[in-house]
């Protein structure tokens, strides 16, 4: 955000003024004329600066949450830069660089917290229905693959042994992802115990009555 | 360590100008104090903590490469 204070003869020009050195259009800022005193009489042309007015430029979510990121990296010490992509319902920063396992922390821990601090911050900004999804050089995409592979080859042990499995756990995101991934499979199911941090999905073999 | 944590707090609080972080350094660890109006703690510590948890998540993060242990306080 930024925030430009301007006084001219007249409002307007105090407007134009605030909006060149912004370096943007009128329908992207906030204008609030602070004031504007009409002065008549034959000493007008004395008082030459009698109106003020404050233009407030607010950045896009894209924006702000790319100029957050690159402080808070810069703040980390890590080097990094960033691709926004569109997706539905929500945008999606890649953050890529060298040696950004730091972002990624055990399991995406800090990933997902820096995720979650990015989006309370968008939102105080552009209202609730703002989401943003990070991820740091696929990781995200990567850890998604490796967890459809390890359903696959735990119902496939289900299946041959009889014995229900139980996974490490897992975040919402990452049950989720298991669950789908075996939602289709005619000979077992899955299913989530235990209490938040710790729940767990379950894989089990379907009872065949 | 600070200036991360000053980050972090100013994107979330209503009154960015009042937050103030303060870090005590020792050989092994840091102390860092985070101070916001106090209408501002729920936005810095959220339901059960869970904000609280998530600024302290990425501040461990960062001191990785330092090598101390980091302790996050918010002071009323």
């Amino acid at each position: 955000m930024k925030i430009v204070e301007k006084s001219a003869k007249t409002a307007e020009e105090a407007i134009e003024l605030g909006l060149q050195e912004l370096g943007v259009k009128r329908h992207q800022v906030k204008i609030e004329v602070l004031e504007e005193k009409v002065k008549k009489g034959i000493f007008s042309f004395l008082s030459s600066k009698s109106a003020k007015v404050r233009i407030v430029y607010q950045d896009s979510p894209e924006e702000m949450v790319v100029n957050l990121l690159d402080k808070v990296c810069e703040a980390m010490g890590v080097f990094a830069s960033f691709e926004t992509s569109q997706k539905p319902g929500a945008f999606m920063v890649n953050i890529t660089g060298p040696d950004l396992g730091i972002l990624i922390g055990r399991r995406g821990d800090t990933l997902d917290a820096l995720q979650y601090l990015v989006n309370l911050a968008a939102q105080k900004h552009f209202g609730e229905r703002t989401r943003i999804i990070l991820d740091v050089e696929g990781y995200r995409q990567r850890r998604e693959e490796t967890l459809v592979r390890l359903a696959k080859r735990l119902s496939e042990k289900v299946k041959r042994t009889g014995a229900k499995v139980v996974l490490e756990p897992m975040n919402p995101q990452e049950r989720r992802i298991i669950h789908t991934a075996l939602q289709d499979d005619l000979k077992v199911y899955t299913f989530s115990e235990g209490d938040e941090p710790y729940r767990k999905v379950v894989i089990s073999l379907k009872n065949r009555h | 360590m600070r200036d991360l944590v000053e980050i972090l707090a100013k994107a979330l609080v209503d009154n960015p100008d009042q937050v103030q972080v303060t870090q005590k350094d020792d050989e092994r660890s840091v102390d860092i104090f985070l101070r916001v109006a106090p209408e501002d703690m729920g936005k810095v510590i959220g339901k059960q903590g869970k904000i609280a948890k998530a600024i302290r998540t990425v501040v461990k993060a960062a001191a990785v490469k330092d090598g101390r242990r980091v302790n996050v306080d918010i002071d009323q």
